[in-house]
Order: structure tokens, then sequence, then C-alpha cells
């Protein structure tokens, strides 16, 4: 299929997008420390010397945040490196207490691992991932509470990052908000790292370069900060933009960090090449070299939980869904979970149907997500079990829905409340039948004569008279009998 | 009855739980020496009212017979542990006003096992040296002197001068000591007394404030091997709150002392007998040689053909190191600040003001070292050299059981014949111990001799890793060959 490109003045040029994203991992204590890793402390209140960087202090490696990344190595398909070592990363920063930020820079713990997403025209496309390493985050300057000041909160010093560093192997916005959306599926099947986004726990660097089909790389310019999948979507478009706009006006494109400004739309420059900060890299003396022991992989390995696309897999072969369905399904833990608690029993056809459109349109006009919503899986799953047991009709379905949200009642209690049970007595439809074919001679005598479309509106009369209840298969059925 | 800061330890512990004297007197006892001894500048801080209270509860315990292995002696710890409550500066102005609330593993280790707190020692700033002179609390002196020159004032060594002239001159009766490329060592041979830095992973570095993090390694010093061994025992073990510890049982360093070498191999490096040395130096290694034949020892020449490099190889790293460990030190959460428009000026005026010459250079030369474009060629270079150096003596420990070499190229030197040595010279006195430190062995020096000119010289001894009960056994042999357990040319203050 023809790649995607971007339509300059003086002709057609192509996006190569690599991504940094640096995920919070969830533990319970920092990285290198006891102190709690758990957010919602007043300010500086879970620091313990080591993290505030006092004389004499030693860092020691928290084993689970060491595990907690093996299973995300194991999850993007990742060589997990069986020796690594921890680095040192050298700047200045008032909220950096140390002066140094501990990496992984020469020998990182996951290397060439892979994901693949789905574009929107069903193209699957691999992408490459370099590598995975672990590091500390940094503590937080709170500027502007006071003029004149800035505050250092070092809640966050030391909390456990996994940076995730993708080849550059995007092709296009759509590409990277994918890789994005798929990534942090993982990692929240995972249960590695929370994925929020706009709190902060998942945070992504976008490099972006152009070039002429045919051409190699473009200078590659690093995007900072970019934290939604639309932004990232966005900062890649208008990166790309800016610098084809350059380049067309024979401006270079430099090698430089800049900032996207999600209100303006537009990347300004943050810092230039000859500005970069030497970080001199070099082995912390203080950490040892950290080795996986065997047993310890296997045993993540033998625990992994199943991941959206072994999940998309099944959901095909054993529901019979399409794969759009079960891709859409699978893409949030919370969905797959929602949808199978809710298919168990049921038609999972329509359970998938209910949950992709009537409860994702509820859920998005209220702005809730599915662990927020109003209806339960299993009263999901109940009203569609209702449907197929003929007990309701798919169009008194609609209003039960509609009940369900609001009353957060079963759907049993509320058909048997309001009286809404169809009717699959064929006695009684028949005799509604018989009033209406009485009533309407003229219409009778047009069917008759060929007006086959008439039949709806036989149904249509019927089914008023019987508020709706009546059973669509057996009114139509008895209906065609006895209008000959 | 003997001056009670004559003692060695293991008399003094006798004595205390046999009631000749209690704690208190032996605390009262040293601080009326180091009253006399002020001049030396042994001590940054003297703790005479907390050492009295310590001292006391010693008493409380001897009476009840739960005294510890260290129960009543007088300690001087080195001012780069932090002890809790006790003003901690790394003899540095950036530390200014700094009081710890935490307590370092190995001082921790002491108290829990009855020593008792004099003071923290001088040194040179961030351990940075080998004449404690470049502190900002100024130099430490020697109490030795040049025979027939009683006015030339020595240094005692360094980085742990201090500690070594407290115990050299009676203010304490064993110290701690912090060796990154001979700071322990060097010093104890100036000050003719015993050092011994253990090997790498030996002791906790947890809470000494670092210099060097892949060479930093705490060590006892004291007037005796014996003393020094019961120190070591207290010091030693591992620490889960440092990854680099070692996580190996602690022997009783005593039951090595004493017996005979039959069947050892005892191996002399001839890389160690570079052209300017002391010829009295020469003098005292080859009586050392005889003494360990004379103990049944076969003797062997060694080569360790990477001797040359150590020196340049350890600046490199130790520089290296240092620039990264010491950026802490920026005046936005202890010791001193100085403030300024924009945060880098506040780094800048702390900074400046804060470290003195030695930790600037050494600071400079580091960050150089390890920039982008040079690490390759320095950093990476040196440590891949520094594993050659590993290499060198392990293939010399497949023939041998430990080295034998002097520790120190000469005696003590004043302060004024330092200063004016150009950097290289004052390097090459750590010429001897600074291998050992790379390669991470355990290396002991023991006072051996008396220079022509009055000064005591020590020989060092360096084991295989982990085998510091050899070397303590070699030292005790030595020691009584040397006779030199009276430190006869002692000057008091």
């Amino acid at each position: 299929m023809a790649r995607y490109t971007i339509e300059g003045r003086t002709g057609a040029w192509e996006v190569v997008v690599g991504l940094e994203v640096h995920c919070q991992v969830i533990t319970k204590s920092k990285l290198f420390s006891g102190a709690s890793a758990v957010f919602g402390d007043s300010q500086n209140c879970s620091v313990s010397t080591i993290d505030a960087g006092y004389p004499g202090m030693l860092p020691v490696i928290n084993q689970y945040a060491v595990e907690q990344t093996v299973r995300t190595g194991l999850g993007i398909n990742g060589k997990i490196n069986k020796y690594s070592a921890f680095d040192r990363k050298n700047y200045f920063y008032a909220d950096l207490p140390t002066g140094y930020q501990i990496s992984q820079f020469f020998h990182p713990i996951v290397t060439d691992g892979w994901l693949e997403v789905t574009r929107e025209n069903g193209e699957v496309k691999k992408i490459g991932i370099e590598r995975i390493h672990i590091e500390q985050d940094a503590g937080k300057s709170i500027h502007g509470q006071v003029k004149g000041k800035t505050f250092i909160d070092l809640n966050r010093a030391g909390v456990t990052l996994m940076e995730i560093v993708t080849k550059p192997e995007m092709e296009s916005p759509e590409d990277a908000g994918n890789f994005v959306r798929k990534l942090r599926a993982i990692v929240r099947y995972l249960g590695t790292c929370d994925g929020n986004m706009d709190e902060g726990s998942m945070r992504c660097d976008v490099n972006v370069s152009v070039n002429r089909p045919g051409d190699g790389f473009g200078t590659r310019v690093e995007v900072k900060n970019v934290n939604s999948i639309r932004f990232v979507k966005e900062a890649v478009e208008v990166e790309a933009r800016r610098q084809i706009d350059a380049y067309e006006s024979g401006e270079p494109v430099t090698q430089e960090t800049r900032l996207f400004d999600s209100d303006k739309l537009e990347t300004r420059a943050m810092r230039s090449k000859e500005f970069a900060i030497d970080y001199r890299y070099f082995p912390d003396p203080d950490l040892v070299t950290l080795v996986l022991a065997d047993d310890m992989v296997a045993r993540i390995r033998d625990t992994m939980p199943e991941l959206p696309d072994a999940k998309k897999q099944r959901f095909i072969d054993e529901y019979k869904l399409t794969e759009y369905d079960a891709r859409q399904l699978v893409s949030e833990k919370e969905v797959a979970e929602y949808f199978e608690t809710a298919a168990k029993g049921n038609d999972a056809k329509k359970v998938a149907n209910w949950i992709l459109g009537d409860l994702f349109a509820l859920l998005n006009s209220e702005g809730k997500d599915i662990t927020e919503s109003p209806i339960s899986a299993e009263n999901l799953g109940k009203l569609v079990g209702l449907i197929g047991n003929n007990t309701i009709s798919g169009k008194i379905a609609k209003d039960v829905f509609a009940i369900m949200e609001k009353k957060k009642k079963s759907p049993e209690v509320i058909v048997e409340e309001q009286g809404l049970k169809q009717v699959s007595d064929t006695g009684a439809i028949e005799a509604e039948i018989d009033k209406v074919i009485a009533a309407n001679p003229d219409k009778v005598s047009e069917y008759k004569g060929g007006k086959d479309k008439l039949l709806g509106w036989f149904v249509g009369q019927v089914m008023a008279a019987t508020k709706g209840k009546a059973n669509p298969g057996i009114l139509n059925e008895m209906l065609k009998k006895k209008l000959g | 009855m003997t001056d009670l800061v004559d003692l060695t330890i293991a008399e003094a512990r006798k004595a205390l739980d046999e009631g000749e004297f209690t704690a208190t007197e032996l605390a009262e006892a040293h601080i009326k020496e180091m009253e006399k001894a002020k001049h030396l500048n042994a001590y940054i801080t003297e703790t005479p009212d907390l050492a009295l209270e310590m001292a006391k509860k010693s008493d409380e315990r001897i009476k009840n017979k739960k005294a510890g292995l260290l129960e009543g002696i007088p300690v001087g710890m080195k001012d780069l542990y932090c002890t809790k409550g006790v003003l901690t500066t790394a003899a540095s102005h950036i530390l200014d006003g700094f009081v710890p609330f935490y307590e370092s593993t190995v001082s921790e280790k002491i108290w829990n096992a009855g020593g008792v707190l004099m003071g923290k020692t001088n040194l040179d700033e961030f351990a940075m040296g080998s004449g404690t002179i470049t502190g900002y609390y100024g130099c430490t002196e020697n109490p030795w002197k040049r025979t027939g020159d009683n006015k030339t004032v020595l240094v005692p060594g360094g980085s742990s001068g201090g500690s070594a002239a407290a115990v050299s001159a009676g203010l304490c009766m064993c110290a701690t000591g912090t060796d990154t490329g001979g700071s322990i060592r060097q010093p104890a041979s100036f000050c003719g007394i015993v050092g011994l830095k253990p090997t790498y992973g030996r002791c906790s570095r947890y809470g000494i404030i670092a210099f060097a993090s892949s060479l930093d390694q705490a060590g006892p010093m004291a007037r005796t091997v014996e003393d020094t061994a019961l120190l070591m025992e207290v010091m030693a073990g591992f620490d889960d709150k440092d990854s680099t510890s070692a996580q190996l049982a602690v022997p009783n360093y005593r039951k090595a002392l004493g017996g005979d070498l039959k069947g050892k191999v005892v191996g002399i490096p001839k890389e160690y007998r570079p052209s300017g040395i002391n010829p009295d130096v020469i003098k005292m290694w080859d009586e050392g040689i005889r003494w360990l034949k004379d103990a049944g020892a076969e003797v062997v020449e060694v080569s360790l053909p990477h001797t040359e490099y150590a020196l340049t190889t350890y600046h490199v790293i130790a520089s290296a190191e240092c620039s990264s460990n010491l950026a802490r030190y920026d005046g936005i959460r202890f010791g001193l600040r100085k403030d300024g428009k924009t945060l880098d000026e506040v780094y800048a005026n702390t900074r400046m003001e804060g470290f003195g010459n030695e930790p600037r250079r050494r600071i400079l030369i580091g960050t150089y070292i390890l920039g982008e474009s040079r690490y390759n060629d320095y950093f990476l270079k040196a440590q891949k050299v520094r594993r050659l150096i590993v290499k060198d003596f392990d293939d010399a420990f497949k023939k041998v059981d430990f080295l034998l070499t002097p520790a120190a190229p000469s005696t003590a030197v004043s302060a004024e014949e330092m200063k004016n040595q150009d950097p290289i010279t004052v390097f090459l006195n750590d010429a001897f111990v600074c291998p050992a430190s790379l390669a991470g062995l355990p290396a002991m020096v023991v006072p051996s001799a008396i220079s022509s000119d009055g000064l005591p010289l020590g020989l060092q001894i360096i084991g295989k890793p982990f085998a510091e009960e050899q070397v303590f056994q070699v030292a005790s042999i030595i020691e009584k060959a040397a006779n030199f357990t009276k430190q006869p040319h002692r000057v008091r203050g």
C-alpha cells in the first residue's frame, strides 16, 4: 500500500517518527530507596535521605521494579538481558538532588523488542523497539507560588521509570498514535504502569524527520513532553509540516530539542545541539552489575497475562467476532474484561455490538471510561439475554438500556416493573392482527394487489397496538399468513 | 601504673574488665592528652562531653558483664563518617554546619561494640590528598620529629592524617580511616602506626562521605597489629544498605596472628624499586624479606608490569567519580549556601566558596575526562588499564600467597616541602599504595624501621581478595621481628 506522505509546495514528503516513552513503573517503594512511591503524600513526605542525595547515602536496587521492567520487556517481545548495568547521567538541577540521574545507558535491561499496530486501512505495521532501560525520576520544581521563589518537592525523586525507545519506524501521525495506544494497553494489561498520560505517568518525546521519497533520513528533531495520544499525532503532524516548510524555503533544519504547544499547535525551539548538555555518562560505581536469575525470568514468563494480540485472536476464534470488533474490545484490558463478563452465556456478537455501539456512545457522551460505566457488564449481558430468549424485542431493549443507565437496576426488574415483556402468545397477537385487518380492508386489498411494502405498515400497526411488545418474528410470520 | 594513653587496646580491655580503672578514667586521660596536643590539630571536632557520657555507659555495661569488643575504648572517627548529632565536615567548608541525623554503618558497629567517640579526626578535604594539608580546618601535624630538629613540622600523611596523628600521639587508642588510593596506609607509615585497607566490599561504605566510590574503603588504624585486628572485627561485615558490600562472614582476625610462614610464598614485586627511593626504605624492605624468610616463607621475585600506569589510572578514575559524587553539594538542601540571582549563580557561588583548591581541581579534571568526546580516551582507557592491573595481581597470586613492599618511597616531609613539590611528586608518594586500591586488594602497613633521620617507615603486605587473615598473620610476624611497638621517638605535645 502507498506510504503516507505530506504534500508540500514542491512535492511529497515522507515522515519518519521514533518515540521515547517514559513510563512510571507501578511499585510500592522507589527504585533505590525504601521511601513510598505511591502518590498523594504532602510535599516532601515520601523522601528518604537517599532520594535527597544526603552525604554518604547509597542506592540499593528495588527488585520488584526490575521484575516489572522484565515483565514489560516480555510484553513487547523484547530480549531480556541477563546482565545489565546502571550509569549516571550527570546534570545540575534543583530538583535532581544528587546532581545525576541513575539510568541504564551502556547496557539496558531489555533490547530488540517490537509491537504490531493496525492502521485504519487494516494494514499491520511492525514497529521495532530498540531498548527499555530503567531509570529514576527527578523531583518537581514548583514555580510561581511565591514570587521569586521556586519550591522543590522530592516525592517523585527516585520513583522508577522505564524508558521505552523505538526504532525510527513509524511513518505517520497515525502510526505514532497507534503505537502509544498499543503500548499503553500492554503496560496496563501487565500492571506495570497505569498509563495515565494526563497525570504524567506516561510521557512521550517524539523524534521527527522528513525526507523526499527515495532519500535517506532527514535531520531528526526531538519534540519533548507530548502528553496525550492526540498530542502525539498533532506534534508529528505540525513538526513535520514545519520541517517541510523550512526545507522548501531553503532553510536548514537543525538537530535540536523543541517543545510542543498544544494550544497554538506549534513546536518551539528549546535548545539546539550546540547548547546540548553533555551528560557525562559513566557506570555508577555504587551499584554492581544487575544479573537476572534465570528462574526469576522464567517465573515472570509463566505468570504473564494474556496480552491484547493473543486476546484478540481468542475473541475471533472463541466468540466468532470480526477482527475489527475484537481489536476494539481488546484495546483496553477493562473493556475486554467487561466484554467477557457480559458475553458469558449470551450471544457474544450481540454483546460486542452493544458495547461498541450504545455503551461506548453513552460513555463518550458522559466522558467516562468503562470502569465507571453506569451499566454493569452483568446487566448488559442480561439485557442481551432477554433479547435472545425473546423476552423483549431489540427495540424495547434500547428503552430498557436507557432506563438501566438512569435507574441502575437489572433489566429483568425493569422489564417486569414496566410491563415490557414481549408478547409471544400467538392468540393475543392474532387477535390484534384480526382487528387491524378488519379495520383496514382497503390496505388489505392494496397489499393483495402486489404492494408488498405495506407489510411493514401492518407490522407497525400491530406493534403500536401492543405497545411494541409483540414478538416481531411471530408477528411477521402470522401477518404474512393472514394476508395470504 | 603506665600512662593510660600508652596502653594497647588489648591491655586496656583486660584492665577495664578487671576493674583496674574505669572507662571514664580512660576517657579522661585521653581528653587531657588531647588538650595538651591541640597544636597537632588532629581533630576537627572534639567530643569530650559525649566521650564521658559514652564512657559512663561503658562502665555500666562492664559492671553488668555486658562489655562489647571495644567497650570503653577511646576511638577517633575520621570526619568523613557521618555521625548522628555530631558535626560532620569532610574537612570542607561546603558542609558548613552539617549535622547528620543518621549514622554510618561502620561507626554504628563501633558504638554498638562499646567504642567511645573522642572526636572527628582531620583529613584532606573530601579525603583528597596525601598530607592532611588541603582541608578547610587546617593542617594536621605529625607527632614525630626528625632527629635533632624539633622545629620542622612534618605532615602526618593523608588523607587519614588526623586519625594517624591521633593514634600515634595517644589522643585515642584506635581510629577509623578511609583509603581510596593509600589514605590509610601512607599516613600509617608516616606516623609509625598500623593501618589496614581491607578488600573492597569488606566494610560498608554506607554513611561514609564518598570520594571515589569504586575505590573508597573504610579501615582500622591502631598502634598494634592485634588492636587493628580487634577494630577490624568490629568494622567489617555485610551491609544490605551498600550494594558493593560482600556477603561474607567476619572471621576472628586475632586468631590469625602469630605462628610461622612455613609453606608460604612471599612475592617481591620488582617494579617497586623506582629511582629516587630513600635508601633507608630499601634497607627496611630487605630486612623485612629476611624476617619472613626466618619465619619459614619462601621468597620469589614477581612482576606487576602495569605498576607504572597505576597512578595515572587512579587519578583518571578517582577524579571522574568524584566530579559526579560531589555534584550533590549544591547549596540546596544542606551545608553552605551562597545565594544568587539565578539557580546557576547559586551553584557557582556556593561551590566557589565551599570547595577548596584540591576538590575544585579534581572536579574540573573529572568533568573534563567524562565529557562525551573524551570518555573513550580517558575514562574507558583507565578502566581497561585497571583491569590489567587487577590481572597483574591475579597472575602474581597464582605463584605467591602475598606480596611485601614498602608503604611509601620516603618518610614524612614538611607541609612546606610537600606544598612546594609539583603535583606529580606528591602523587608519587602514593605510588606503592595505589595499585592495591585499584585492584581492591587487602593491604596493610606495619611500622618496621626508623629512618636515619629518626622517622618511622612502614612495610606493606598485600594479600589476595578477602585474605585479611593472611595479611594480619604476616603483619604480626613483622611487628614482632621489628619490635616497633613502643614507638620510642614519639614526641608529646
